[in-house]
């Protein structure tokens, strides 16, 4: 079982990489209806489908609305007044968010493969980079998320070094880069060697070097496979984009979602974050759920390797 | 030609990889047109390009199209610009009439003609020997043929190879010299008339017998 940086198992974190995935096989005929509907397709399973849904969701609102808690729940919660003033807010707060990700990613693909790509050079003499790599996943996967922003955030600036920026937002962002970079060289390493050594061997017999081989044949190879735990690691990314809040000094989404909650006494602004999360991030989710069956479905007709 | 024959187990694919230094040997000496190949310092990627090895389960790259598959050992090995490389691919891919099948992804060819791109990949470096490893063994009967087809036109021209085949009937046509090899060892060698017909080794006529009875020749 692997585990994703907020200390939580991350059952995402293994989805899709070959090898290590032992989850659910295609349904035996592969058909779109009998996947969505669970029967056996047709204009009779799709009624009976909508009616036990609305059943279904139907009866479990009204229990909610109808339950004496409700009221005070719906008015500290989900009140419209205050989802429609603090919107605006935070979602413009939000796009210091998407900086960071996006600053962070672009770093972490590369950095990341780096260390992987350390981590696999042969030989005694690279003895000391290989285990300069390991130490290093070791100790990044090791550690609370939030831990290493704090010490990066607090730490960084009070050493008031020469040449070290003052800036939290720089902190927080190359926090998020040391520790994302763990995880996702373990998953470009797991892709890695998950490309046949036949590969390898027929590249050397070409002639082409260790390092062409590695470029040319392993690593396209290699990326390619691994795509989804990269997109899953990435979206694990995106939500710890919130953590930044805890050094105070950035004012992205969460920031700012915390500050209107103190000056409303009221928690809708919350549900406001959460919902402009989860139309970022379940899109994603779907997709890379699609990818992985695409992919499945491709090893499972074509055999090739 | 040179056939190696023996059962499975019997060393000839090791001994295919310890030519082109893919295995490390243990003893010995291998010399290649007079240069010892085996001292230490030799330049590895340098003996590899004048050998080119096919192996029984072709081992194309999956994410590039046959021409790719072609041009880039020649390119980044050997350092011919793009233009002759590519050259070089059209050429032998139409000579093995596999033209058509040139911007084509791998999973695309059947069998037979992955193989037969797999040696068009190893010819196209113009190495002096060609190693073959049970080149046929993966394939289903019917595909057998063109690949042995390229063999034969290979041998006819003139390039020397080392072959390890189960293929006896093609072996007994084609080869100079058959090398019977048995636990690790050559227990036996000689043209083919004398190694099939006449074997001196009980244990060379225990395998042939064998293969006989397996209707493989």
């Amino acid at each position: 079982m692997a585990w994703g940086p907020g200390g939580t198992p991350d059952l995402h974190a293994s989805r899709g990489v070959p090898g290590l995935d032992p989850r659910a096989p295609l349904p035996p005929d592969g058909s779109r209806r009998s996947r969505i509907l669970g029967g056996d397709g047709g204009g009779r399973s799709i009624l009976i489908a909508i009616a036990s849904t609305a059943v279904f969701f139907g009866v479990i609102g009204a229990v909610i609305v109808n339950s004496p808690g409700w009221p005070s729940i719906k008015e500290a919660f989900f009140d419209g007044e205050v989802f429609a003033d603090s919107f605006p807010k935070i979602l413009e707060r939000f796009w210091v968010n998407v900086f960071i990700f996006c600053v962070a990613e672009a770093f972490v693909l590369v950095f990341a493969l780096a260390i992987a790509v350390l981590r696999s050079l042969p030989g005694p003499v690279f003895l000391p980079l290989r285990l300069a790599a390991a130490a290093y996943t070791d100790v990044f996967r090791g550690l609370p998320t939030i831990l290493v922003i704090l010490l990066l955030g607090f730490g960084a600036p009070a050493l008031e070094l020469q040449g070290l920026p003052d800036s939290d937002l720089f902190w927080a962002i190359v926090a998020l880069v040391l520790v994302y970079s763990a995880y996702v060289a373990e998953v470009y390493r797991a892709g890695i060697e998950s490309v046949h050594p036949s590969q390898v061997a027929a590249a050397r017999s070409l002639g082409l070097s260790r390092w062409q081989s590695l470029r040319f044949v392993v690593l396209p190879q290699a990326v390619r496979r691994v795509i989804p735990p990269l997109l899953n690691d990435f979206i694990g990314l995106q939500k710890d984009s919130a953590l930044v809040a805890v050094l105070g000094g950035v004012i992205e989404g969460l920031r700012e979602t915390q500050i209107i909650t103190s000056a409303r006494f009221d928690f809708t602004p919350y549900m406001t974050l959460a919902l402009i999360y989860l139309v970022i991030t379940i899109p994603m989710t779907r997709f890379v759920d699609w990818l992985i069956q695409r992919d499945r479905r491709r090893r499972q007709a074509g055999g090739t390797l | 030609m040179v056939c190696l024959i023996g059962a499975s187990g019997s060393g000839k694919s090791t001994l295919l990889r310890c030519i082109n230094l893919l295995e490390p040997i243990d003893a010995g000496r291998i010399w290649i047109e007079g240069d010892e190949v085996t001292v230490d310092g030799v330049d590895v990627n340098a003996v590899r390009r004048r050998i080119g090895i096919v192996f029984q389960a072709f081992n194309l790259f999956p994410h590039m199209t046959v021409r790719r598959n072609v041009t880039l050992a020649q390119e980044k090995a050997l350092g011919r610009s793009r233009g002759d490389a590519d050259a070089r691919a059209v050429e032998l891919l139409e000579r093995f009439g596999l033209g058509d099948k040139r911007d084509d992804y791998p999973d695309r060819l059947s069998g037979g003609q992955q193989q037969r791109v797999a040696i068009v990949r190893a010819l196209a470096m113009d190495p002096d020997i060609m190693l073959l490893d049970e080149v046929t063994s993966a394939l289903d009967p019917v595909l057998v043929a063109e690949v042995l087809d390229v063999i034969r036109e290979l041998a006819a021209a003139g390039m020397t190879m080392v072959i390890a085949t189960h293929e006896m009937g093609f072996a007994r046509d084609v080869a100079n010299r058959v090398c019977f090899l048995y636990d690790g060892r050559i227990l036996e060698e000689g043209p083919p008339q004398q190694m099939f017909s006449e074997p001196r080794e009980a244990s060379t006529r225990r395998f042939l017998d064998r293969i006989i009875a397996a209707g493989r020749m």
